[in-house]
């Protein structure tokens, strides 16, 4: 597999990012450079820092130190909305979905198209569907716009909540544990909407705990410990064992 | 590069739900509904009177008086919150309003003279402005509800308090407060004004109750609102899943605060309403109301748990309340069996879903 190095400009790139919470520090000295169509695998075990990198990176908290820059121009947030404003979107563990809503009425939670009737702003629902369901089809799924959420499958869920990144046109998308807890068939969905993205030049950060998976769509690797960046490679120059023994501290760095 | 779409896609596995599974067919209120129109059916043949135009009429007058205030509780519902505060507020906005409107009709009262002035004979009261009185009197006791939503919301949405016991301490408070204004006395509406008051509130127009009336347009307005507006869909949100209603950038905050403005404001109207059918605001008026109104929320189908209601649900729950309650007069059964015969509806109806969403 070729990664799209030479493609140019990265969409993220992050220089000596560190985060201190009181004596604690959580993140150190942590370079990362992500391109577009890019998948990287963020791996680590519990603690090792990844989920402050991704709340520095979605603006939960700023980090203390180092630079972010975005599009090659340095940005920094200081809520999730600036983040999602320059095209940053988060696919939680939980889905942030609300399962009484339809699919449509999800992708759109927040951001509703509306009508003007007058001094009335009424929700265009004929265009919500329509372009969920074009969302849905980009993404392959076999999710109908009007169908609740509560009626869905892990797969379909997820792909809600990726269509909801897709409606922003989202530059990078942040995945935290995708594939925890659902079932085979479903893994194989959701592998196949992060190919999706990929395909349609959105750079993706998949967080996981699951080695096959991060090995099926991952161009890169990166691992976490303690803080610090351990590893920083291509799929195709290693191996879930080293990954392993990187993750574990059996090994240092590679 | 874009993919191509193969739109529409079709599913070979799925099909399509038919009409009588999805939608209010398949809902609580539907089948709600369905006993509602059994139960019609049952009083026609039960007692000669129930479908008299004149049965029909008290039907729809009293259902009004507390379906009103079971719409904007419905809203606070969805949310997944309560308000138990309904009842106070209806007594508290009502005794405002009416003692509002009898003190600047009385010249002498301080303030009065900007609205009345005494006749030539110097006995006669007479408005300035005609309806100029009823306008501020009624303004003022949506004033108080809205004030008292507003204290609501602010307790629930930023100070993280419990809907449950922050709407148990101000139906105390607002209770307390009716007695403070009072001194316990009842009030009644009086001045030049008074006959607006009464014929808006207890009169009829195109041959329906005026307070019905009021309830099919504010009835429809909350189905408008509920379906076709971004707030409504908040609103549903936030009962379906507060975390996710956060997140995608909808402000929490503001969505509850309004539900309990919008729920004061009804419970406000409806206590105003009633003060001017019975003809005066007792300072026990409508003492318990928020257990009716909260009960037939819930027959109708909202869910307590949030996420789940609609003002059709709110009025059906209501109408078969007050059915139950003609039905058990007209066929002579003691008036004490209401409450009993309305506490096993509610659990049976709660019962049927939970069957229901089993078997689905």
């Amino acid at each position: 597999m070729v990664t799209p190095h030479a493609a140019g400009q990265p969409v993220l790139e992050l220089t000596g990012i560190g985060k201190q919470f009181g004596a604690i520090r959580a993140l150190h000295g942590v370079d990362m450079r992500i391109f577009p169509g890019e998948v990287v695998g963020l791996m680590g075990d519990n603690g090792a820092g990844k989920s402050t990198l991704v709340k520095v990176i979605a603006g939960n908290f700023p980090p203390n130190h180092g630079e972010i820059r975005f599009e090659g121009k340095a940005v920094h947030f200081t809520r999730p909305i600036d983040a999602r404003a320059v095209g940053i979107e988060v696919v939680y563990q939980d889905l942030a979905l609300a399962d009484n809503l339809t699919a449509a009425a999800n992708v759109f939670l927040g951001r509703e198209l509306k009508r003007k009737f007058g001094p009335f702003a009424l929700l265009d629902h004929k265009t919500m569907a329509a372009r969920a369901q074009e969302l849905f089809g980009e993404l392959r799924s076999e999710t109908r716009p009007h169908d609740l959420v509560k009626q869905m499958s892990g797969g379909q869920r997820q792909a809600v909540a990726i269509a909801r990144t897709r409606l922003s046109n989202a530059k990078l998308v942040m995945m935290d544990e995708p594939t925890a807890a659902i079932s085979v068939r479903q893994v194989e969905q959701v592998l196949s909407l992060i190919r999706r993205l990929k395909e349609q030049g959105v750079a993706v950060m998949l967080i996981s705990h699951r080695m096959p998976d991060v090995f099926a769509v991952c161009d890169r690797v990166v691992v976490m410990r303690r803080g610090e960046k351990r590893a920083d490679k291509g799929i195709g120059d290693t191996s879930p064992e080293e990954v392993t023994s990187l993750i574990t501290g059996a090994k240092e760095a590679a | 590069m874009a993919t191509p779409i193969e739109s529409p896609i079709t599913f070979t596995n799925v099909g399509k739900a038919r009409w009588w599974q999805s939608g209010i067919f398949a809902s609580q209120t539907g089948y709600v509904l369905l006993a509602l129109v059994a139960l019609f059916v049952v009083m026609h043949f039960a007692s000669p009177y129930f479908f008299t135009e004149g049965n029909m009429q008290n039907v729809a007058k009293n259902f009004s008086f507390i379906a009103i205030a079971t719409l904007g509780v419905t809203f606070v519902i969805i949310t997944g919150g309560i308000d138990l505060s309904v009842g106070s507020m209806m007594c508290f906005s009502a005794m405002i309003t009416s003692m509002l409107m009898t003190d600047v009709s009385t010249p002498g009262v301080p303030g009065a003279s900007w609205f009345v002035h005494l006749a030539a004979d110097g006995k006669t009261v007479v408005a300035n402005v005609p309806g100029l009185i009823l306008a501020v009197s009624v303004l003022a006791g949506l004033g108080v509800a809205l004030i008292v939503g507003l204290v609501n919301g602010f307790c629930i949405a930023v100070l993280g308090l419990s809907p449950f016991v922050t709407t148990l301490g101000m139906l105390s408070i607002v209770r307390g407060l009716g007695y403070v204004v009072s001194n316990g006395r009842g009030s009644f509406p009086s001045g030049p004004d008074a006959d607006y008051f009464y014929a808006l509130t207890s009169g009829d127009l195109f041959g329906m109750p005026a307070p019905f009336i009021y309830l099919l347009v504010l009835a429809v307005a909350m189905a408008v609102v509920l379906h076709h507006t971004a707030f409504g869909r908040h609103v549903f949100a936030l009962g379906g899943n507060e975390k996710a209603a956060a997140v995608t950038g909808i402000s929490v905050v503001r969505v509850k605060i309004e539900v309990y403005v919008i729920c004061a404001l009804a419970a406000g109207l409806q206590g105003i309403i009633i003060s001017g059918w019975l003809g005066s605001a007792p300072a026990n008026m409508a003492t318990s109301y928020e257990l009716n109104i909260i009960a037939a929320a819930v027959i109708g189908g909202a869910n307590l748990a949030g996420g789940g209601g609609g003002p059709l649900g709110a009025i059906v729950g209501c109408v078969l309340l007050e059915v139950i309650r003609n039905g058990l007069v007209l066929a002579q059964v003691s008036s004490y069996w209401q409450q009993t015969l309305v506490g096993v509806i509610i659990i049976l109806a709660v019962l049927v879903d939970r069957i229901r969403s089993r078997m689905a």
